[in-house]
């Protein structure tokens, strides 16, 4: 199986999508000409035209409308935002508009769009530009919300997600787009609402996904050397949940730790928290821990990132005091 | 001018036909609000009936609209069945949608009548997807996006004209100036009044229309729209009219004078189509109050099959969130996607037992 860097995961699944339906087609902030701020879109202006990778000004309102309109019509479009800070100003699209309107429609219509978007912290770029809104999108019914963490999710959502009829936010992560891993060709198709079990283990499961994903299973790894055998779910989805998998291992390990880059308050963890909590609380052994980002504006000065960033040791620290 | 040269004599009825049931529907939906049937807001279009009228009627039945929240009246114009509107409105399973849009949210895909969208100027980006969808596929497709004179003043409506016009895009931005964004006045609120003059910053035409006269309407809208087919691009219209009741059921009007208010009621563009058939002999005397009798006999019609159309079932609540999905992939497999879209609630304490039996013995 070929190795791909994450963001060339993403490129050949919009690759193939697009050689596979002529309805997808590509628009977003210096997507075309530029080839995309990430890289991702590399190549697909000169192997698609400017008919189907569309350079737009940098308007978000009108990207996100513009695409789920053209959805409405018909057509699969694939917007991105060149990072998900500026989803902001496309909140009322997202929203208002992309989830809602299959629901108020009486299901008469649906709206097959996907919203591309880098998150991430641990770059100093700055508060503006260090942040993760998962919990935001998956506040709102009617939106799918994906966080692949490895090149081989990344393709395999991104091509399910592209022919699924739901507007769906894709969330991926600044700080995976040069990682490497194997990635099947051609047609690999990752299901919506599927976790994966990424190791398996007996004392405590690490909930994760995106990026925290990669420090929980580096801290799994490092616990192993002191004989605590960790259990890492990779949540792919996060809207909706799969709670089946997050259940059995939950009642399997009864330790749980959920791992989060986001901001502590109103973390999607505390949600996860609080299923495991309504529906298998007698399994559990202690009570289910968040490492999370602190609550702060993401700071520039590499220490204080750092500082407000969870890191390894974080999740390590919290197993131990649970086993 | 003539109108004989123009129009036939059926079309011009059909308009007035047209314009008389959206007021006597508009009526009846007061009425009805009034007497506790229909709930929430209702945003009445009485006043503006020939904005809609002319606009619907220039358009091709493939053509789109896409609107706001005062759209009962511009759903009926693009055809949708007043029965299904006044049943949506009184939140019956029989409704547009089933009775989960209500006032605001009108849809019917049949009729190209794309919705009703409550956050003002958030149907402007969809309008400009829609004319991609046409242009992206080659047809001759025009949408028709309708806002209030409130939008001029959101980022959306720039948004949305400069990359329609970018991209070329067959879409009609039509402005009905009623003068007023709920109780505020356009000049309290917009910096350049003359809104057809704000195409100019976007590079496309603008033009004002006569909102108080359906044939202007109609005339203005059918020569834009032969252009816009033809690959000339977006335009910009702005339609002056008035509403002649409050922004909705709730709104008290302490805004305007009855002076002014009084002097556009003289400009009511269904008497004014009347005289002008009658003067030229275009209609028959007693068509009139034929059409009149037609008319309240639908609205009544409506109004009867909405009283008697059962409300939702229960199970519909959580219906029509998402689309459950499945796919054919390159071998031909269908494969289901697991959601299936029952968005995960806590199970019932006997699943959570089961589950448990299921699960390994605890250490």
């Amino acid at each position: 199986m070929p190795e791909l860097a994450y963001r060339d995961a993403l490129n050949q699944a919009l690759r193939e999508e697009m050689t596979r339906d002529g309805r997808v087609f590509i628009m977003g902030e210096d997507v075309a000409f530029y080839e995309g701020s990430y890289k991702v879109t590399r190549g697909l202006l000169s192997e698609f035209g400017p008919k189907r990778v569309r350079d737009t000004p940098i308007a978000e309102e009108v990207i996100a409308g513009a695409a789920i309109g053209a959805a409405m019509g018909g057509l699969r479009p694939v917007a991105e935002f060149m990072t998900v800070n500026f989803t902001l100003l496309a909140m009322d699209q997202i929203v208002n508009h992309a989830a809602k309107i299959r629901y108020m429609f009486g299901g008469n219509i649906s709206v097959p769009v996907v919203f591309r978007t880098p998150q991430g912290s641990g770059k100093q770029l700055g508060a503006q530009h260090s942040q993760q809104l998962e919990s935001w999108f998956c506040h709102c019914p009617g939106l799918i919300v994906l966080a692949p963490s490895t090149p081989a999710d990344a393709k395999g959502l991104l091509k399910t997600a592209i022919r699924d009829e739901n507007p769906i936010l894709f969330l991926e992560n600044q700080n995976l787009y040069g990682i490497k891993g194997e990635v099947p060709e051609n047609e690999h198709l990752v299901p919506i609402g599927q976790a994966n079990v990424a190791r398996e283990g007996n004392d405590v499961t690490l909930i994760s996904y995106s990026n925290a994903f990669h420090l929980a299973l580096k801290a799994a790894e490092e616990l192993a050397e002191e004989s605590i055998s960790a259990e890492v779910i990779d949540l792919r989805t996060l809207h909706p949940l799969d709670m089946e998998t997050i259940r059995r291992s939950a009642a399997k390990t009864h330790r749980v730790v959920i791992v989060s880059e986001a901001w502590r308050t109103g973390n999607l963890a505390a949600e996860i928290a609080m299923r495991i909590v309504e529906s298998v609380f007698d399994e559990l052994d202690a009570p289910i821990r968040r490492v999370t980002a602190k609550d702060v504006p993401m700071p520039y000065s590499r220490d204080l990132e750092a500082l407000a960033l969870p890191q390894v040791a974080d999740v390590i620290g919290a197993v131990r005091e649970m086993v | 001018m003539k109108l004989t040269a123009q129009y036939t004599g059926t079309q011009l009825l059909q308009m007035y036909r047209q314009m008389l049931l959206i007021r006597v529907f508009e009526e009846k939906v007061a009425e009805m609000y009034t007497k506790g049937h229909i709930s929430g807001f209702s945003h009445l279009y009485i006043g503006q009936e020939a904005v809609a009228v002319g606009v619907a009627s220039a358009l091709a039945g493939t053509d789109y609209m896409i609107t706001a929240y005062r759209e009962h009246g511009q759903a009926i114009a693009k055809g949708c069945d007043p029965k299904e509107v006044m049943a949506e409105l009184f939140g019956k399973a029989t409704g547009l949608c089933g009775g989960k849009g209500g006032s605001m949210h009108l849809f019917d895909l049949e009729k190209r009548f794309m919705g009703g969208f409550a956050i003002v100027a958030g149907q402007m980006p969809l309008a400009v997807g829609l004319g991609l969808c046409a242009s992206y596929r080659e047809e001759d497709t025009v949408v028709a996006c309708l806002f209030g004179d409130g939008a001029v003043n959101e980022g959306a409506f720039h948004e949305s004209l400069n990359l329609a016009s970018l991209w070329n895009l067959p879409v009609i931005f039509i402005c009905e100036n009623n003068l007023y964004g709920m109780g505020t006045a356009v000049h309290r609120a917009t910096a350049l009044t003359h809104i057809a003059g704000h195409a100019c910053a976007y590079g496309i035409p603008g033009l004002q229309t006569d909102g108080m006269d359906v044939l202007a309407v109609h005339e203005t809208v059918s020569r834009l729209a032969r252009n816009v087919r033809d690959g000339q691009g977006p335009v910009l219209v702005e339609a002056l009219t008035y509403r002649f009741r409050g922004h909705s059921m709730a709104d008290p009007l302490k805004y305007r004078t009855p002076q002014e208010e009084e002097i556009w009621k003289r400009r009511d563009p269904i008497p004014a189509l009347a005289e002008m058939m009658s003067r030229e002999g275009l209609v028959r005397s007693d068509a009139l109050t034929e059409t009149r009798q037609s008319v309240e006999q639908e609205v009544a019609a409506a109004i009867a099959f909405a009283e008697e159309s059962p409300v939702p079932p229960e199970q519909q609540l959580m219906q029509d969130i998402y689309v459950p999905t499945q796919f054919m992939d390159s071998t031909g497999a269908l494969h289901h996607q697991p959601m299936s879209i029952s968005v995960d609630h806590a199970p019932e304490p006997e699943q959570a037992l089961a589950r448990r039996g299921e699960t390994e013995g605890r250490e």
